[in-house]
């Protein structure tokens, strides 16, 4: 198997990742296409450590899941708290740092 | 200092390092002006003489100190057997000096001695004193001109305002330039360069009321901080080339090659930048003339004798770097003589049309550096500064000359307010007359010595029967002989004007008192015999032990620090040619003033029907030199109008706001005059920069807060754009 | 070596368009879904290439956890905003940009830089899986530190998010 090909894969989904950020007004959404980010994030860590022949690579993927699980709890908590307040989720309508 | 470990400089084949209490101690002449600009800024005013005592008290001190450190220098280089007297019998057998190392009996190397000053990570800056015969010689003209100086002053500026003030930043200044000259490493230069810019700043714009030496002041500070970039990533290059911020590591890496020739290439270019914005090179030129708004000793002591030499002096400092970056041994061009050259011609032609007689010396000036730069670019290394050394002494003198004169007329302007003041100031006619001579370049004065010395190290003068030299610089040779024409015809010009037919001011001028008079006349005397340190050899005028005194005094020869140059050979044929074009370009003045000017009337500065009126080139030409080659107008109409904006504005913004409150500070202060301790002052120019800056951000934000949407997707999207631009570009350059 | 091979294409293909299916997707019910299946192939990759435990984890977190948090999340904001989820183009066009730009940048230099590197290359017998051992004899010697660090982030997070998401009382 070519590194090349997890690679490539990886790069492929943090982009569609990106554009899921960028795109969708839905907050719960986004919070999905960043998790979409931080798993391309981690194919790449394993790649990596498979092709060095170390658990490093496996430790920080480990690491990476948990961080985006305690990150998925808080935006999720924000998004609710954003819902119960305005009845929407619709980012576009978050802008009260409008300058 | 106490912990000061005295680090006896690398010494290279025979070399001895020198030691000496003075010399060791060298810090003590920086630490005098230092310690009194505090002194004059805390206490000054208390004193009765308004803190100018403890100023030249300060400058006499350094200057006996300087004057004791030179003698133990030179008994030192004496001592060692001189490697300069062995280099006069190679030049009485071979023809030339080659001062390569190991080859002289024996130099001696700098004194250095540093304590580490700061650790970042695994590497210790240090700083401390780097002392050898170019510092040594730089001590002793700085705290000449500037002792001088600081007696004229006492005269020239009594009764102003800011008396005490003015005081207390020439001190300032003598330390930050004293600290430069004896910098052991290049961020102290940095410091040092940065200092003498500032100080620079403030005394220009010392009668900061009038907008004209408000706006010279800015223009001076923003021209040199265009070179000070120069400077600054320069002095990063060699660290990253080198590995050492130590002035002689950085030397020797580059002359023993372990710094790669593109590495010294543009390290010698960025460095040039800042030589072109300090020393008033083409085309970073123009804040010079303007700086003439300073009060005339300022004029003297910085924008003549001291801190416009300080790119001189940088080059002279780090010459390994610009010797082997341009590798100026065995070419016939380069940037720096080029630059050099250019200037030499351009402040000598501009000079011609001013008349404000401080212009036409501050060009003289810029065209005296541009002499310099080039006897550096073509290898002539101790011509250089043998020019940097006298020039400082006569060029002094005329400018002090002409603060005299403008004290007495309370005008600049020849053509209106001036003309025959020969019989009214007799003394001042007399040391002006010096100066003028010098700085023409007729023997037996310093000028001609020094100049003539840069002529023949030019080596491009196959045509005249020499040998030696660097390379064959011809080009910079021919540059050098119009400019010596020149010099002599406006100085011609100048004199008339001032000192010769009728006087067309008001009232009766008066000479002016002896605290003018004597600095002048000393400074005459100094002009007269500071070319008499470096007779060239070979000619037999004198005992051949008088012979390149200077040469082997300042020169370091046979140290690991310092590139291999060759001297060229003198000529009789030269100097006599040098003189004749020299005295071609006055007879030619003379003959235009003297005869024919003063044959329409007395009274008359100019022909009524001269050649502007009669033909078109000339006429094109006098509006060019007018315009100063266009060169403000390029930069200010041009450029600035280019970057018009946000940017532009914010600036305007802040010299109307800013300038404007610190004058009102000035009226409400003359009100409660008695009560306001002065760094109170301070505290209040600098809050009001403080707000200033509040402001500025504010109305920044104004303008940046359209970016502002309050849309985090917004936001990510310019972060991602951004950072795939900048990985691209890093993907590209790696 | 061809079975891997296959079973590499099929699952890359199967989750490239799940992702893509997850950020177009009007139902956002969909979408977690599709969701699911993007980290499951995740974690067979991860099988694939020998990393057990990691695999393993992704599936009891991201599956088990995560996704159902989604759903809590999706439940709890239903509102009448998911059905129109309406994407203009104004929104769409630089977003696409930055995207294609992105990638662009990213696969030029991957292919720059590893073209036909093998993923085994620095294994003279191929393949060794790297054992659940290996993993927690590194994770709790040498990474014990950031291991109680993320321990403390999750325990914070957790409190974090309760605080966030709680009523008010009598709200």
């Amino acid at each position: 198997m070519l590194l090349n090909e997890m690679l490539l894969l990886g790069a492929v989904l943090f982009c569609i990742g990106v554009y899921g950020v960028l795109a969708r007004r839905n907050g719960v959404l986004v919070l999905m296409s960043i998790e979409l980010i931080l798993n391309a994030v981690n194919i790449n860590l394993i790649a990596f450590g498979a092709f060095h022949d170390t658990v490093m690579g496996q430790i920080f993927a480990l690491f990476v899941i948990t961080v985006a699980a305690a990150e998925v709890g808080i935006g999720l908590a924000i998004v609710l708290l954003l819902y119960r307040n305005r009845r929407s989720i619709d980012l576009d309508q978050v802008d009260l740092m409008k300058g | 200092m106490l912990s000061a470990n005295i680090a006896a400089a690398e010494t290279a084949g025979k070399a001895v390092a020198a030691s000496g209490w003075f010399l060791e101690n060298a810090w003590l002449i920086w630490l005098f002006p230092a310690v009194s600009f505090l002194l004059i800024l805390l206490f000054g005013k208390r004193f009765p003489r308004g803190g100018s005592e403890i100023g030249i008290a300060a400058v006499g001190a350094s200057f006996v100190f300087g004057l004791l450190t030179a003698i133990q220098w030179i008994s030192e280089v004496e001592g060692a057997g001189g490697g300069g007297a062995e280099g006069e019998h190679a030049l009485g057998a071979g023809g030339l000096v080659v001062a390569a190392e190991g080859e002289a009996s024996g130099g001696v190397s700098a004194l250095t001695r540093s304590i580490t000053w700061l650790t970042n990570g695994a590497e210790a800056i240090g700083a401390g004193i780097m002392i050898d015969g170019l510092a040594v010689m730089m001590i002793f003209v700085v705290t000449v001109v500037s002792l001088l100086v600081h007696i004229y002053s006492t005269d020239y500026v009594a009764g102003d305002r800011r008396y005490t003030h003015f005081f207390a930043f020439l001190s300032l200044f003598t330390a930050s330039m004293l600290f430069f000259v004896t910098a052991s490493t290049t961020i102290q230069m940095l410091v040092g360069w940065e200092l003498v810019g500032v100080c620079s700043f403030v005394l220009i714009g010392h009668w900061w009321e009038e907008k004209d030496n408000s706006d010279a002041a800015l223009k001076a500070f923003f021209t040199n901080r265009v070179g000070d970039m120069g400077i600054i990533i320069g002095v990063s290059i060699l660290f990253f080339g080198a590995g050492t911020f130590d002035v002689i590591g950085v030397n020797e890496a580059a002359i023993n090659g372990s710094m790669s020739h593109t590495v010294t290439l543009a390290a010698a270019l960025c460095l040039t930048a800042a030589v072109m914005s300090k020393s008033g090179q083409f085309f970073l030129h123009t804040w010079l003339p303007d700086a003439m708004a300073g009060p005339t000793p300022v004029s003297a002591l910085i924008h003549a004798a001291t801190m416009v030499v300080a790119g001189i002096f940088m080059v002279a400092r780090l010459y390994g770097v610009f010797f082997e970056g341009y590798a100026i041994g065995g070419s016939s061009i380069n940037m720096l003589a080029l630059i050099g050259g250019l200037t030499t011609l351009v402040g000598a032609t501009l000079a011609f049309v001013q008349n404000d007689i401080k212009r036409v010396l501050a060009y003289s000036t810029v065209s005296q550096l541009g002499y310099m730069v080039l006897a550096l670019g073509v290898g002539a290394w101790t011509a250089a500064l043998f020019h940097l050394f006298t020039h400082a002494f006569f060029k002094a003198c005329l400018f002090l000359g002409s603060g005299s004169v403008s004290h007495a007329v309370h005008s600049f302007d020849m053509k209106k307010d001036m003309g025959g003041l020969r019989q009214h100031m007799p003394h001042t006619y007399r040391t002006f007359m010096i100066g003028t001579v010098a700085l023409a370049g007729l023997p037996i004065l310093s000028g001609f010595w020094s100049k003539d010395e840069i002529l023949v190290g030019t080596g491009g003068w196959g045509l005249f029967g020499g040998t030696g030299g660097n390379g064959a610089y011809t080009v910079m040779l021919a540059m050098g002989m119009i400019t010596a024409a020149l010099t002599g015809a406006y100085m011609t010009r100048v004199v008339y004007l001032t000192f010769f037919g009728e006087f067309r001011g008001h009232g009766t001028p008066h000479e002016s008192g002896p605290r003018i008079t004597v600095p002048l006349w000393i400074l005459g005397g100094l002009a007269v015999v500071a070319g008499f340190i470096n007779f060239p050899a070979g000619f037999q005028l004198v005992p051949a032990s008088w012979e390149e005194k200077f040469l082997q005094w300042v020169e370091p020869v046979g140290v690991s620090y310092f590139p291999a140059i060759k001297h060229a050979t003198p000529s009789w044929t030269l100097a006599i040619v040098s003189v004749i074009v020299a005295l071609i370009g006055i007879g030619a003045a003379y003959y235009y003033y003297f005869v024919r000017v003063r044959a329409v009337s007395p009274a008359a500065t100019e022909l009524p029907d001269g050649p502007t009126s009669r033909s078109a080139v000339a006429r094109l030409g006098h509006r060019i030199l007018v315009n100063k080659y266009y060169l403000d107008w390029l930069y200010t109409t041009v450029i600035v109008g280019f970057v018009k904006g946000p940017l532009a504005r914010a600036a305007y913004w802040t010299n109307q706001n800013v300038i404007d409150r610190v004058v009102n500070e000035a009226g409400t202060r003359s009100v409660q005059a008695g009560n306001i301790v002065y760094h109170k002052v301070d505290q209040l120019v600098v809050d009001g920069i403080v707000n200033a800056t509040g402001k500025i951000s504010d109305s920044s934000g104004e303008e940046l807060r359209r970016i502002q949407t309050g849309k985090v997707q917004q936001y990510a999207a310019i972060m991602f754009a951004a950072a795939t631009i900048l990985a691209g570009i890093f993907i590209i350059v790696i | 070596m061809i079975a891997e091979h296959v079973a590499f294409g099929i699952i890359a293909a199967v989750m490239v368009a799940s992702a893509l299916r997850v950020v177009t997707t009007r139902d956002i019910m969909h979408a977690a879904l599709y969701l699911v299946i993007v980290l499951a192939g995740v974690a067979s990759l991860f099988l694939l290439v020998g990393a057990e435990f990691t695999g393993i984890t992704q599936i009891l977190i991201y599956i088990g956890a995560v996704i159902v948090l989604f759903l809590f999340g999706i439940m709890l904001t239903r509102s009448d905003f998911d059905q129109d989820e309406e994407t203009d183009h104004k929104r769409k066009f630089p977003a696409i940009l930055t995207a294609l730009l992105l990638l662009a940048v990213m696969v030029g230099a991957l292919v720059d830089r590893f073209e036909d590197v093998k993923l085994d290359a620095n294994l003279p017998g191929g393949q060794t899986p790297q054992t659940t051992a290996q993993v927690s004899d590194e994770l709790f010697s040498q990474y014990i530190v950031p291991f109680e660090a993320v321990s403390v982030l999750l325990l914070a997070a957790l409190i974090g998010a309760i605080v966030i998401a709680r009523r008010e009382e009598g709200g």
